[in-house]
């Protein structure tokens, strides 16, 4: 369990890091909070000729709030971005994914940005990024792009990053929407906050009369990336979420959803994770959006 | 394969020391600066023996390369008291029974000192949340969870050490 060789430079800014990628010829690997990518260097999974450290970046580090977004740069680290009380208020749902993620070593070390990167299936950041629609920022030394997050992700541990992009900050915009919001976040895992087997996210808004005007829900660790069905979520809005709702809208994602099998959980077991988890998070959001004043 | 000088603070005391890149940090403790009280379990991020203090924050040391800890300040479980004595916390594992092997006991030390450190009287909740990326195979958590209740009261002057004839 040991990594390959590889050479190791401090980056002191994000041009240099753009620079030493071009030097790797393909082969340089960004490390940031190294959650993801440290055990997969050790399981010689990848084996990077070239690591870039960004941890001593400033400018790669902090949130910004307003009422348009919450934007995050990518090596803030988890801990920060869970112990924001504003980021909490102004995107709960963020908050409440956040909570899941790994454990507290993982939360204190690993970055927003560096979860994003790695594109593991079960991570809660990427399932976040999905519902929530999330812009992320790649810059190059041929200069900067936005990349929607239902583009980004490409599969297992793949993204749409390429071998000299860094990815510097990412955007979760909040819904510009009158009425009532309520958010949940849920995930069944073998151990208390052990990578989920199957996660599921959910953030609706209510107008006054309790008609869901706008609905979003996502599953991860399922499939090789967070799933969303635009059906099941078409199913909800305009209707008042009532149990029937909720379930036909559960069995849209049934029976469009394709889980993975491992050693943890069968494809169909996972199927049926899938569909309860996702009844309990819209029940719970409906909750909060009818319990939620204004 | 760069080759890199270290300077890191370890308990108080500066050490130096060369680790190629792809050295780990907790290979680096044990190893290079023959601090062996940190465990090395998993070496990938799962079992948590490997927990140390990295600029005030428990974090694991097999997922740190040790290069990238040069310039830093670490507590190791060696640092939590005075050599040939116990803190609060170590001595409340041993009055609950909890560690048997002791494997995990540094991990577990680390996960809970640095809950301990914000959070002055956590519930049961909360220190099964703390020490939740730490695995151990012999107590089944249970007197763990009473060492660190304990270790708060106490810490907190709710209760006493016992006292000892031998």
């Amino acid at each position: 369990m040991k990594a390959a060789e590889f050479d190791y430079a401090r980056a002191a800014s994000v041009e240099e890091v753009c620079r030493l990628l071009d030097s790797a010829n393909g082969d340089g690997k960004i490390i940031a909070g190294g959650q993801t990518l440290v055990p997969l260097m050790v399981m010689r999974l990848t084996r990077p000729s070239l690591l870039i450290d960004v941890n001593h970046i400033e400018t790669l580090k902090g949130i910004m709030i307003d009422s348009d977004a919450v934007v995050i740069r990518a090596c803030t680290r988890q801990y920060d971005a869970l112990n924001d009380v504003a980021l909490a208020k102004a995107l709960p749902l963020l908050a409440k994914g956040l909570a899941m993620v790994g454990h507290p070593q993982t939360r204190n070390r690993g970055t927003v940005g560096g979860s994003l990167a790695n594109s593991d299936p079960a991570a809660e950041i990427c399932l976040l990024a999905r519902v929530l629609d999330a812009e992320i920022t790649a810059v190059s030394s041929q200069g900067s792009r936005v990349i929607a997050d239902k583009n980004f992700a490409l599969g297992a541990m793949t993204t749409a990053l390429s071998s000299e992009e860094c990815l510097t900050e990412v955007r979760f915009p909040i819904w510009q929407i009158a009425g009532r919001i309520g958010t949940a976040f849920d995930e069944m895992s073998i151990r208390r906050s052990d990578f989920a087997l199957v996660s599921a996210a959910c953030q609706v808004a209510l107008d006054q009369s309790g008609v869901c005007r706008r609905a979003v829900v996502g599953i991860g660790g399922a499939e090789p990336s967070p799933l969303r069905v635009d059906a099941m979520e078409q199913r909800l809005v305009g209707t008042k979420l009532e149990a029937t709702d909720l379930a036909a809208a559960a069995d849209l994602l049934r029976d469009a959803i394709d889980p993975i099998t491992d050693n943890h959980a069968s494809a169909d077991y996972r199927r049926r994770v899938a569909r309860e988890l996702s009844l309990r998070v819209m029940t719970v959001a409906r909750d909060e959006a009818l319990a939620a004043r204004n | 394969m760069s080759e890199h000088d270290i300077t890191l603070k370890v308990n108080g005391r500066t050490y130096r020391g060369k680790a190629s890149a792809r050295m780990t940090l907790v290979d680096f403790l044990r190893d290079e600066l023959r601090l062996t009280g940190t465990h090395t379990g998993c070496e990938h991020g799962v079992c948590g023996a490997c927990s140390i203090i990295f600029e005030g924050q428990a974090i694991r040391s097999c997922l740190m390369f040790a290069v990238q800890a040069d310039g830093a300040s670490i507590t190791t479980v060696e640092g939590l008291a005075e050599p040939g004595t116990l803190s609060v916390l170590q001595d409340c594992f041993w009055e609950t029974h909890a560690l048997q092997c002791g494997f995990c006991t540094p991990g577990m030390l680390i996960a809970s000192q640095t809950l301990l450190d914000k959070n002055r009287l956590p519930t049961d909740e909360e220190i099964r949340e703390a020490i939740s990326g730490n695995l151990c195979r012999c107590t089944g958590y249970k007197q763990i969870v009473d060492a660190v209740k304990l270790a708060a009261q106490r810490l907190s002057g709710l209760n006493a050490p016992v006292k000892s004839d031998g």
